[in-house]
């Protein structure tokens, strides 16, 4: 293996080398800094080549450390796929279970330079389960490489890779026809994958389309020109990528700067620290914040390299005002003269990327620039089939799907549609309790309140009605195992709540599902929606003053959460009803846990479906320790500590 | 030297700068990894000016093995001391107990008891929630794959095949009690990017990194510097003065250098260019095995 030119070699293969004469030195660091940068991305089906192209392009541009080409030829000769070559893609491939299964699992960076750009470069899996790590390498690139393995064509992971990139707002793409060499470097079988794949991304947007026959393994028109297919005239792959031009010009559009840190040192100086997003500004320019619609004008741009007469999209600055205005994290500096969209609702698409499915109703934290807020997906207006870009209808969404869908939100923020601004315009969701990244959202527009639902103004307000009542309004909310005894308690507490002259009212699980729930299964997706429902009924009821006992199994924490959310701080009153499941079936009040375990029932709770704990009631009652009079009591004491009732 | 705004180095400083005031607002309890390194001297460098006229409103730390260069923990205190922040030193005092040492007990059970294990410990002991790291993805295969967001658990491992999807610049903070994340500001700069901006902002580096004369023995091919008397010299071994210099910076015993008359900064980038081997081919923790620096991450270090 021939390793004599150095990394830097092809670097600057200008006349006069870099390290020569002071002079080419400080030419060399000019030119490299004016350099523009691409990001891009490799994509396409399992095994279409996309880690073997990467090395080839990082070999072949003389960019790979003598060490590193030693432990490649010691990796090759263990984990290789190639036989006696060298496999390239283990340069990539980093990840001791990637090297093991000879599969990329997760997206790889590499940066490399040529004489006219600089690349940073993200490799991504094939793999449809691997499909959110495609995403996360999509979405901070201009351009992608889409390979297709010559021998295949065009399959589902291409169309599935194909529709997200252009989801994510890529608009260059290029279709490299890999495996060439395969077979037999063949025209034909090009042009009619070229054609083919023309033929069905023509709805996608992409302003560039270029296809290129190659061989990642053997090197043909990766970075020099193939003898091998003297039809091919068109550029090779490196030769595109220097010259593509992705300029998108974020200086030109409206200002925006997502507020992401308050700046404080003492009580003379606030500023307000962010990445400029899109567009310019200047001391004077009058920004507003875009939430409450508060004006002020610009006086400096704070660096620590000095103040600066201007800055631009992608700048890290810090801002003071003229006058005084309440601003906070999250918050969105935006052109007085051309404003976001401030709204509660809006539509987006959504991809879909955990292993438990998407329901709609159940809340989770929404990330939009450095603002998070809670919400939920109230109407999933279809997903869309990742082959066929049929819209279908759907009523709940599975890891890596995507759907259309409204999501609403538990206060307004600001916002541009993703297609006029990538940053303004993109949002992640995460889930409440594990934390884990659920859903990458692009926003299309908002629905603006007055093209829907208005708001009632009513004048008789919740604190009259609860005044009237001369009590606190409150959910008291039963949650436990079916016939753990969350209505006998329930029914008890009303009744002495009743005596002491409280207004009250109970939901029951049962009754409720013989009327408003009627449509309702066992379902995940119909649990998450029997309790949204239930809980937007409790809520009126504490609006109207009461105190209400909702007595629903309500398995699962995120639903929970959501009821707790809707109503004031301190006016949910979550209630375990700990009762331990042999107990429960022991006995078995209704004869359902017989049925369940004799597989005529589905779906039931602590059999073949969840039953999540609650980690922190506000009451845990211990069935096993008392009677449910005594249940009961215990409850009705600890309302009167929590000064619910006198 | 100063860099226009619109060029390589101007963008891969704003995107660092997003990295750390994110983190600064996202978490309760961050810290900055110090390893007075090259590295670490730019991310500190670009909390300074991510805050500015703030100070970084978090802690620095080192994890002391009590085996790094002379001239680095005087560089680190003056460092502290010139800035004004806060700096938190940390050593196992049980490994330094039992004496482990890198000679004593090979460099890779050394490495765990005196880096892994007491960066653990440190981050346990403080409650940290967050800590910023120096590390980029051009240095190592699997640091390649790795998130600026890197999440760890409450026993501070790294799950490398189930990493949290991280897309746009949405970084996802959120963690449970006793979780963690790892952040890296530099993941995108290269080892010339870093030269090239310490040289554009006049960032003070450790004096190992300039040639100088320095007494050295030769091992195993690779050319190592006697700091202080706890060097030992083997029989057959000379002591012989070297103009040498470091390209990283580890623990002395542990990290080689090579010969070099680089004196100033611009000699240091010009010899960069011609560089044939990765700066982490002195680093001989990282030969133990073929995947260690993976095992070592997955562990629990940096
Ligand atoms: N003959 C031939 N084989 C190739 C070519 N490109 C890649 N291969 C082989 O195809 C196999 C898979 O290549 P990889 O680069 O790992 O594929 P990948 O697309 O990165 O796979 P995933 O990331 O796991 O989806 C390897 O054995 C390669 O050597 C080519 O142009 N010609
Ligand atoms: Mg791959």
């Amino acid at each position: 293996m021939n390793t004599s030119a150095s990394p830097a070699a092809m670097a600057t293969p200008s006349v006069a080398s870099p390290v020569e004469s002071p002079e080419a030195f400080a030419e060399y660091l000019a030119a490299q800094e004016k350099k523009s940068l691409l990001r891009f991305l490799t994509c396409g089906s399992v095994d279409d080549g996309k880690s073997t192209l990467i090395g080839r392009l990082l070999y072949d541009t003389k960019l790979v450390f003598e060490d590193h080409l030693l432990a490649l030829e010691k990796d090759s000769r263990k984990h290789g796929t190639t036989g006696e070559e060298i496999d390239l893609a283990l340069l990539l491939d980093g990840l001791e279970a990637e090297r093991e299964q000879g599969i990329t699992i997760d997206v790889a960076y590499r940066f490399f330079t040529t004489e006219r750009r600089k690349f940073i470069v993200a490799d991504t899996p094939g793999h449809e389960q691997y499909t959110r790590n495609m995403a996360t390498g999509a979405s901070t690139s201009d351009v992608a490489v889409l390979l297709v393995d010559a021998r295949h064509g065009i399959v589902t992971q291409t169309r599935r890779h194909s529709f997200i990139v252009s989801l994510l707002g890529i608009r260059h793409v290029i279709v490299a026809v890999n495996k060439i060499d395969l077979v037999g470097y063949d025209e034909k079988i090009f042009t009619q994958i070229r054609q083919a794949y023309q033929a069905f991304a023509g709805g996608f947007g992409f302003k560039t389309l270029t296809a290129i026959p190659i061989s990642a393994r053997y090197g043909d028109n990766v970075t020099a020109r193939s003898e091998r297919m003297p039809w091919y005239k068109g550029p090779t792959l490196l030769e595109h990528l220097e010259t593509v031009d992705v300029e998108e010009d974020r200086a030109s559009r409206p200002f925006r700067m997502a507020v992401q840190w308050v700046n404080r040192p003492n009580l003379d100086f606030r500023g307000y620290s962010g990445t400029i997003a899109s567009g310019r500004v200047a001391p004077g320019d009058t920004l507003v914040v875009a939430k409450s619609g508060k004006a002020s004008k610009v006086k400096r741009i704070v660096t620590y390299d000095g103040d600066l007469d201007q800055a631009a999209a992608g700048d890290a600055v810090t801002v003071t005002l003229e006058d005084e205005i309440d601003i906070s994290r999250g918050d969105l500096l935006a052109a007085a003269n051309d404003r976001p969209e401030v709204a509660d609702q809006f539509a987006a698409h959504l991809i879909w990327m955990h292993d438990e499915p998407l329901f709609p109703g159940r809340s989770y934290l929404l990330k939009c620039g450095a603002k998070t807020v809670t919400a939920s997906v109230t109407d999933l207006k279809h997903k869309i089939d990742v082959n066929t870009f049929e819209h279908l209808a759907a009523k709940e969404l599975r890891l890596n799907e995507v759907t259309f869908c409204n999501l609403s939100l538990s206060e307004p923020i600001a916002f541009d549609s993703y297609d006029s601004n990538r940053e303004t315009g993109a949002f992640i969701l995460i889930d409440r309790f594990t934390n884990a990244t659920v859903g990458a959202g692009m926003i299309s527009y908002g629905l603006r309140r007055a093209t829907n639902v208005h708001w009632q103004a009513i004048d008789v307000s919740k604190e009259s009605h609860a005044a009237l009542k001369a009590q606190k309004p409150a959910v008291l909310w039963f949650t436990g195992l079916s016939g753990s005894g969350k209505s006998t308690i329930a029914n008890i507490v009303e009744k002495k709540l009743h005596a002491m002259g409280r207004h009250t009212f109970i939901l029951d699980g049962d009754n409720v599902r013989h009327g408003l729930n009627r449509d309702l299964g066992f379902t995940e997706a119909d649990r998450v929606e029997n309790i949204r429902r239930v809980g937007e009924v409790a809520k009126l009821f504490v609006d109207a003053g009461l105190i209400v006992l909702v007595s629903f199994i309500s398995p699962f924490r995120a639903e929970r959460r959501m009821a707790r959310d809707l109503v004031g701080p301190g006016e949910f009153i979550e209630v375990y009803v700990d009762t331990p499941i042999e107990d429960c079936e022991a006995r078995d009040v209704k004869g359902l846990y017989a049925k369940a375990r004799a597989g005529k029932l589905k779906n039931f709770t602590g059999i073949d479906s969840p039953y999540e704990a609650p980690e922190s009631p506000e009451i845990r009652l211990d069935t096993t320790a008392g009677t449910a009079e005594e249940m009961a009591d215990r409850l009705i004491e600890s309302l009167r500590e929590r000064g619910m009732i006198a | 030297m100063s860099i226009d705004r619109t060029t390589h180095l101007r963008r891969l400083e704003a995107e660092s700068i997003r990295i750390i005031r994110e983190v600064a607002a996202e978490f309760r309890n961050p810290v900055m990894l110090y390893s007075i390194g090259k590295d670490s001297s730019v991310m500190l460098h670009l909390a300074m000016k991510a805050f500015y006229p703030s100070k970084p409103p978090f802690p620095l730390m080192h994890i002391d093995t009590t085996w790094k260069f002379r001239d680095m923990i005087l560089f680190r205190d003056e460092t502290a001391r010139r800035l004004g922040l806060d700096l938190i030193v940390h050593s196992n005092m049980d490994g330094i107990a039992q004496g482990v040492t890198p000679f004593s007990h090979g460099s890779s059970y050394y490495t765990h008891v005196m880096k892994t294990e007491a960066l653990k410990a440190a981050l346990t002991k403080y409650g940290f929630d967050a800590a910023f790291g120096g590390a980029r993805r051009d240095e190592e295969k699997s640091r390649a794959k790795e998130r600026v967001f890197s999440f760890r658990t409450a026993t501070h491992t790294w799950d490398p095949k189930n990493q949290r999807p991280e897309l746009w610049q949405l970084y996802n903070g959120r963690v449970a009690k006793g979780e963690s994340i790892r952040a890296f500001p530099l993941s995108n700069w290269t080892e010339l990017d870093i030269w090239q901006y310490i040289m554009a902002e006049n960032i003070p580096i450790v004096p190992l990194y300039y040639a100088a004369e320095r007494p050295t023995v030769e091992r195993d091919g690779q050319i190592l510097m006697l700091d202080d008397e706890r060097f030992p010299v083997a029989a057959g071994e000379t002591v012989e003065t070297r103009l040498i210099r470091f390209r990283t910076l580890g623990c002395y015993p542990l990290t080689s250098a090579f010969e070099s008359e680089a004196t100033t900064l611009p000699e240091i980038v010009r010899e960069m260019l011609i560089a044939r081997t990765s700066e982490r081919s002195g680093r001989l923790i990282d030969h133990d095995d073929a995947a260690s620096m993976e095992k070592k991450k997955r562990e629990g270090y940096f």
